[in-house]
């Protein structure tokens, strides 16, 4: 997991001013989407007061697959760089990180409570997943 | 009287804030509709009372308290005369628009609404202005019922007509919508209401500081405001309420101030005004209402509507030829602010670019989720003026807008 934050953070490192790394993530937030349309449903929706956010978790072999979605587009490009870094680990490092890199990245903003865009609690139900399947695992 | 200030720059020069930088650039505040900012007297009024005259008011026989207590009623009468109400215990100090609604849902409700009466809204109204209602209609087994608006965003007087009959116990209205602008006829449907003897509240969080209010004149009910968005500070409020009323209504809180006698077997309530100012208020913050009220008398009425105008006729003279611009709220007559959504680039994304350029602008669905689901919308992106705002700033928004659309 460390490695794929440390590949973000080098991509990031790219970028000079804002506007390229904004361009960037619009550009992540642009690829396909990541969640397929008849997921969308309001079971998978988490309500932020600006945007909204759609978050689906499955177990494969002891690794949690995230995919997620959401209707603004830098909001999108983020999810997508948290869906890099925790889909495909296992619970326990879902359960155990900080996610550092956003802040290396200087996209801490996005995730302060404040921003409310769904990503706080995006980030907080995808490691109650995890611990989810964790106790599913150890039952 | 002393000369009117309608010069912008030095208009501007009293807001601090206003020249420092947000990422990089130098601040374009058009988010007046949240919050206004604060001219250096108002700060320093609030710092002077702190550092001065602090101590507890309407208790101490003290030199401080009795300094504290007539500055803080000083105030009450010039709010009095600020909205032209008859008596100054008409005015009861709040901590803004929401507990000023809240009170009146409470002790109005609980003293004249019964089971199966209804209350009447809009389909505008701000959130403030819908769930107080929502939550006495439950307590009371009452209904709530909602006025529709048009696809410009104005109300239909003859719907409205049609909605009110001998069940009505009260109409509760905004008097500028902060999401659409729309200016509503107040005047004329307090006029309607009257003639069926049932009470106007009228929510004017977003018009005080654009037009001026008469409350006599309009024969309001009831009418709300918050200190806030009028160049006052946070945390204070105004509820006006005709004097009959009032003594009608029980008490909203218990607590110090608002009794004359107390045993454990009775209490007898204070009069009007203490009788709904339960508990020590929020001194220094009255305090500094009233030097807000100083400042926007000292520019006037007059050239504040005509600024505003100027600007929002401009915005939408800009804005109105930017390709996949849609302005949400077209009524015929608004007030200090644009409303709008960009074809397919979310308001949040916009909102998150603009802040970059250092333009503050409020996105979303501006607590009116009813508003934004009547016109299809996840929300709008909303730029409200104030008499500190140019037509540079304008540009600057509309040169942000290009370079949104240009990201996306």
């Amino acid at each position: 997991m460390e490695e794929i934050e440390e590949g973000i953070i080098e991509e990031f490192a790219l970028f000079d001013d804002w506007m390229d790394k904004y361009e960037h993530i619009i550009g992540l937030g642009k690829e396909l989407p990541l969640i397929e349309e008849e997921l969308k449903s309001d079971d998978l929706l988490i309500k932020g007061c600006q945007s909204r956010v759609w978050l689906h978790a499955k177990m494969e072999n002891g690794k949690v697959i995230f995919t997620a979605d959401s209707d603004a587009i830098i909001t999108k490009g983020i999810i997508s760089l948290l869906i890099r870094v925790l889909s495909g680990q296992t619970p326990d490092a879902i359960i155990n990180t900080d996610l550092t890199f956003i802040e290396y990245i200087g996209l801490k903003e996005h995730l302060s409570p404040t921003r409310s865009n769904g990503l706080v609690s995006m980030v907080k139900q995808m490691k109650l997943y995890a611990l989810a399947f964790r106790t599913q695992q150890n039952g | 009287m002393s000369e009117l200030l309608t010069d912008i720059d030095a208009i501007r020069a009293q807001f601090p804030i206003l020249s420092r930088e947000v990422n990089g650039k130098q601040l374009v505040y058009l988010d007046n509709g949240a919050t206004s900012q604060k001219p250096q007297s108002v700060i320093d009024a609030i710092s002077h009372y702190y550092e001065y005259e602090n101590s507890n008011i309407h208790r101490g026989v003290h030199t401080l308290s009795q300094e504290a207590t007539s500055a803080y009623e000083d105030v009450r009468k010039k709010v009095q005369k600020f909205i032209n109400a008859k008596h100054d215990h008409e005015v009861i100090f709040t901590s803004g628009t929401t507990g000023g609604i809240n009170l009146v849902a409470s002790s109005f409700g609980a003293s004249l609404v019964r089971k199966g009466d209804e209350i009447l809204i809009t389909a505008m109204e701000h959130h403030s202005n819908i769930v107080p209602w929502q939550m006495l209609c439950e307590r009371r087994g009452a209904h709530l019922k909602v006025l529709p608006i048009s696809k410009e965003g104005e109300i239909d007087i003859e719907e409205f007509k049609k909605l009110i009959g001998p069940k009505t116990e009260l109409i509760s209205l905004v008097h500028v919508s902060n999401s659409l602008g729309t200016i509503n006829p107040i005047k004329e449907m307090i006029e309607i209401a009257h003639a069926q003897n049932i009470p106007v509240m009228i929510d004017g969080a977003q018009a005080v500081h654009h037009t001026p209010v008469d409350v006599q004149d309009l024969d309001a009910d009831f009418y709300v405001f918050s200190a806030h968005k009028m160049y006052g500070p946070t945390g204070v409020g105004v509820l006006y309420g005709k004097e009959e009323l009032l003594n009608d209504m029980k008490p909203y809180q218990g607590g110090g101030d608002m009794i004359k006698s107390v045993t454990f077997e009775k209490t007898v309530y204070n009069d009007l005004p203490h009788k709904f100012e339960a508990g020590t208020p929020n001194i220094a913050g009255g305090i500094a209402l009233g030097v807000a009220i100083d400042f926007i008398n000292s520019i006037g009425y007059e050239f504040i509507m005509k600024h505003e105008a100027e600007l929002s006729r401009f915005a939408v003279s800009q804005l109105k030829d930017i390709a996949g611009l849609r302005f949400i709220g077209t009524a015929k007559e608004r007030a200090g602010l644009v409303s709008f959504v960009l074809d397919g680039i979310h308001p949040y994304d916009t909102g998150v670019i603009l802040d970059k350029l250092g333009i503050a602008v409020r996105t979303g669905h501006h607590c009116t989720q009813p508003v934004m689901n009547f016109f299809e919308v996840p929300g709008t992106v909303r730029a409200s003026f104030a008499v500190y705002n140019t037509k540079q700033e304008v540009i600057k928004l509309v040169e942000g807008i290009d370079r949104v659309k240009r990201m996306f």
